[in-house]
């Protein structure tokens, strides 16, 4: 038999090597699988590449699929850094856009400036509090957030359903379901060729690196994401402190949404995450839950997404061979966290074979 | 340990400089190369994009735009570009553009709720050409293109109208929109021009493409007595519900004998090659016009597909004598007297419906069951 033991001490080093390695089998092992579809990987890897960077074009449409996944990521971030488990940060985007559509909608000729701030505020609440339903079910009744966020996204979807086939149902579109566009004065401007959600997402990426780290309730977190009977015993409000911070996370992915909304979509629709919702939880746990490094794994997630668009034309490889490529990426790296926690002895079974003869 | 460590990071590092090193080389390589194919290739390299809803191996209402674009590479040779499974929203804008910015010079875009998209890209890019399907804005740069599937439908309606023992026949439908009411009222003129009374009753799906759903909307209306199904889907979920229950169907899109050899008798199906081919001819020509195009039988476009052994003896016989008159312009199939479900005149005897009317059409005719919501 193979033992396993945990390993006493975690380098920093293993940590980091164990998951470029992990990359770097995901890519072999769908390499191999772009060999059986008939391409050749390097090929389909290189074009990948300039599918991302080859036009002023593709480099914008990179970095706007980058915005949302960093953002949503921060919000994941806050989240995970106290164990609190949030998958819902799908829910919490969708949330963020539908109140912030809410105005979009119903106040179409408000003055720019007033009614975008007044949306990205409406996104904060309205991710914010699906955010904070969970955490106080949670704090109150200890149930499962895993599971609970993971249904919220659900909820949040069928209810945008529900608007885009009923209430806010597009009169002029002939029957068709779909949900009036905005008015030019809901849509962000551009900053430099690209929505000023860029901008946003450095500012967001810079607010949260010096919450966690140079406020005191960073530091409250970070206790009791360690431990939370030691947060409570050095006489924190555990509940609080979560509730806290699961606001603050769903306001972050609140945000996403309501750019989402707002700038790329230009108006409400139950496609409006393109799934950015679970791509962050990805993005989240493969940055460590380093806020810096969330916006260069995103920019990474951004160019497998963008890149995997352009290989399915390029290539007229099937849509789903991209998405195999993330679910690749993702299963190898949260397998090899069990070698960065664990390790395998075999120095026994030789020792355990000598025994038996 | 950490010099263990070092070494393969050190090794790994190596690996990833040479990949991108690779990239570079690779990538400068059609940098070089590339404007120098432009210039060499003369006018008539057209790139077109075709723009899809579903996956092209739906076997449905993707599958015969693939097949329309594949006719075209085949006549005219020209290089094509497409993307499957186009959510009907706002993401279309950047799988257009990102079709323009590959060279696309003309975009078939198949599906109506493109529509609002396809303006505002057409207005972005005057000098590429965008063709829609099934819609009704236009641009100087877009046109709207369709076909009269009701035609064709109400041909399938005069066999499922024979066809049926229980006077009761089930339409599994996808979305409450002009173009799939049509076609329902087709099909249940086709069906009461040989049978009175007989009713067809409706089940809304809300999707184009979800077998397993419109499959259960196809068992639910068997449940409810129907005996045979048609369809206005793009899976083939309604024929395989007939078939296993012992009923009968009316197929779409394409042929679909082989899902349910027992079931299906017939289908109404589409042929786009030869209008993408003329279509794409006159723009390397320079003779496009964003004219709006609504071809019938008569032009091939839409047919009836080869009717089966299921199908009820004298539907041939039936459909050939309708199709001629079709054809020769004696029948219409929206002409006057229209009744609507309370019973109101529609449309006059002796008048014929507009195409204008019949591209906003929102009432059911009588004889059909089922609630526009």
């Amino acid at each position: 038999m193979i033992r396993i033991a945990k390993r006493s001490e975690v380098s920093k080093n293993r940590n980091v090597l164990t998951r470029i390695a992990a990359i770097i089998m995901a890519l072999m092992l769908s390499a191999l699988f772009i060999v059986f579809l008939g391409h050749d990987p390097l090929k389909v890897y290189l074009s990948m590449i300039e599918g991302s960077f080859g036009s002023v074009y593709r480099f914008k449409e990179t970095i706007i699929s980058t915005i949302p996944l960093t953002i949503t990521s921060l919000g994941i971030l806050l989240a995970f850094k106290m164990k609190f488990w949030n998958i819902g940060a799908e829910g919490q985007m969708i949330m963020g856009a539908f109140l912030a559509s809410y105005f979009a909608l119903n106040y179409p000729d408000m003055n720019r400036l007033v009614l975008l701030t007044l949306m990205l505020v409406a996104g904060a609440v309205g991710g914010g509090i699906w955010g904070l339903i969970p955490a106080y079910f949670k704090s109150k009744y200890g149930t499962n957030e895993v599971l609970f966020t993971l249904m919220m996204n659900y909820i949040a979807l069928k209810w945008i359903t529900y608007l885009q086939y009923g209430p806010w149902k597009d009169k002029n579109a002939l029957g068709f379901p779909k949900i009036p566009n905005f008015t030019s004065n809901a849509v962000l401007p551009k900053l430099f060729g690209i929505h000023v959600g860029w901008l946003i997402a450095i500012i967001l990426t810079a607010l949260v690196y010096v919450f966690i780290h140079y406020t005191k309730k960073g530091y409250e977190i970070n206790v009791i994401g360690e431990s939370e009977s030691t947060g409570a015993y050095a006489g924190m409000n555990v509940r609080k402190i979560i509730l806290q911070a699961m606001f603050l996370g769903g306001a972050l992915a609140g945000i996403s949404g309501m750019i989402q909304a707002s700038a790329v979509s230009g108006t409400l629709s139950v496609e409006v995450t393109g799934g950015v919702g679970y791509t962050a939880i990805i993005v989240t746990w493969l940055s460590g839950l380093s806020a810096p490094l969330i916006v260069i794994v995103s920019f990474l997630f951004a160019i497998l997404i963008q890149g995997g668009s352009y290989i399915q034309t390029a290539f007229q490889i099937p849509q789903s061979a991209a998405q195999i490529l993330q679910g690749m990426i993702l299963l190898f790296v949260l397998g090899s966290e069990f070698f960065v926690k664990y390790q395998i002895i075999y120095k026994n079974i030789k020792l355990k074979k000598k025994e038996g003869k | 340990m950490f010099k263990k460590s070092f070494v393969v990071f050190m090794s790994l590092l190596l690996v990833l400089s040479m990949l991108f090193v690779g990239c570079a080389k690779e990538e400068a390589a059609p940098e070089e190369t590339a404007p120098a194919a432009e210039e060499a290739a003369p006018e008539e390299a057209l790139k077109v994009g075709f723009v899809y809803v579903g996956p092209i191996g739906d076997g449905g209402w993707s599958y015969s735009h693939n097949e329309g674009r594949l006719y075209l590479e085949e006549q005219l040779g020209v290089e094509t570009l497409y993307k499957e499974s186009v959510p009907e929203g706002p993401e279309v804008e950047k799988v257009m553009k990102d079709m323009i910015d590959q060279g696309a010079k003309a975009i078939f875009v198949t599906s109506f709720g493109y529509m609002d998209y396809v303006v505002n890209v057409a207005e972005e890019f005057p000098e590429v050409t965008f063709m829609h399907c099934s819609g009704y804005k236009d641009a100087p740069n877009m046109n709207n293109y369709f076909g009269r599937i009701y035609e064709a439908r109400y041909l399938s309606g005069i066999v499922a109208g024979l066809k049926t023992e229980t006077d009761k026949i089930g339409y599994v439908a996808a979305y409450e929109i002009p173009e799939v009411i049509r076609g329902i009222n087709a099909f249940t003129l086709g069906v009461q021009s040989v049978n009175e009374d007989a009713t067809v009753a409706v089940r809304w799906t809300h999707t184009w493409y979800d077998p397993a759903k419109e499959k259960e909307a196809a068992k639910a209306l068997l449940d409810e007595g129907v005996d045979v199904i048609a369809q206005h889907q793009d899976t083939a979920g309604p024929q395989q519900a007939a078939e296993e229950r012992g009923a009968f169907s009316i197929g779409y899109h394409t042929d679909m004998k082989d899902t349910a050899p027992n079931a299906y008798m017939t289908a109404p199906i589409w042929d786009w090659g030869p209008y993408y081919t003329e279509q794409v001819e006159k723009i390397m020509n320079g003779e496009w016009t964003n004219e709006p195009y609504w071809g019938g039988m008569e032009d091939g476009v839409v047919k009836l597909a080869e009717l089966t052994e299921n199908a009820p003896e004298g539907a041939q016989a039936a459909v050939d004598e309708a199709l001629q008159a079709l054809k020769e312009g004696t029948l219409s199939v929206f002409a006057g007297p229209i009744y609507d479900q309370e019973g109101n005149m529609m449309v006059e005897e002796g008048t014929e419906m507009s195409d204008g009317d019949m591209l906003s059409m929102g009432w059911f005719v009588k004889g059909v069951e089922g609630k526009i919501e």
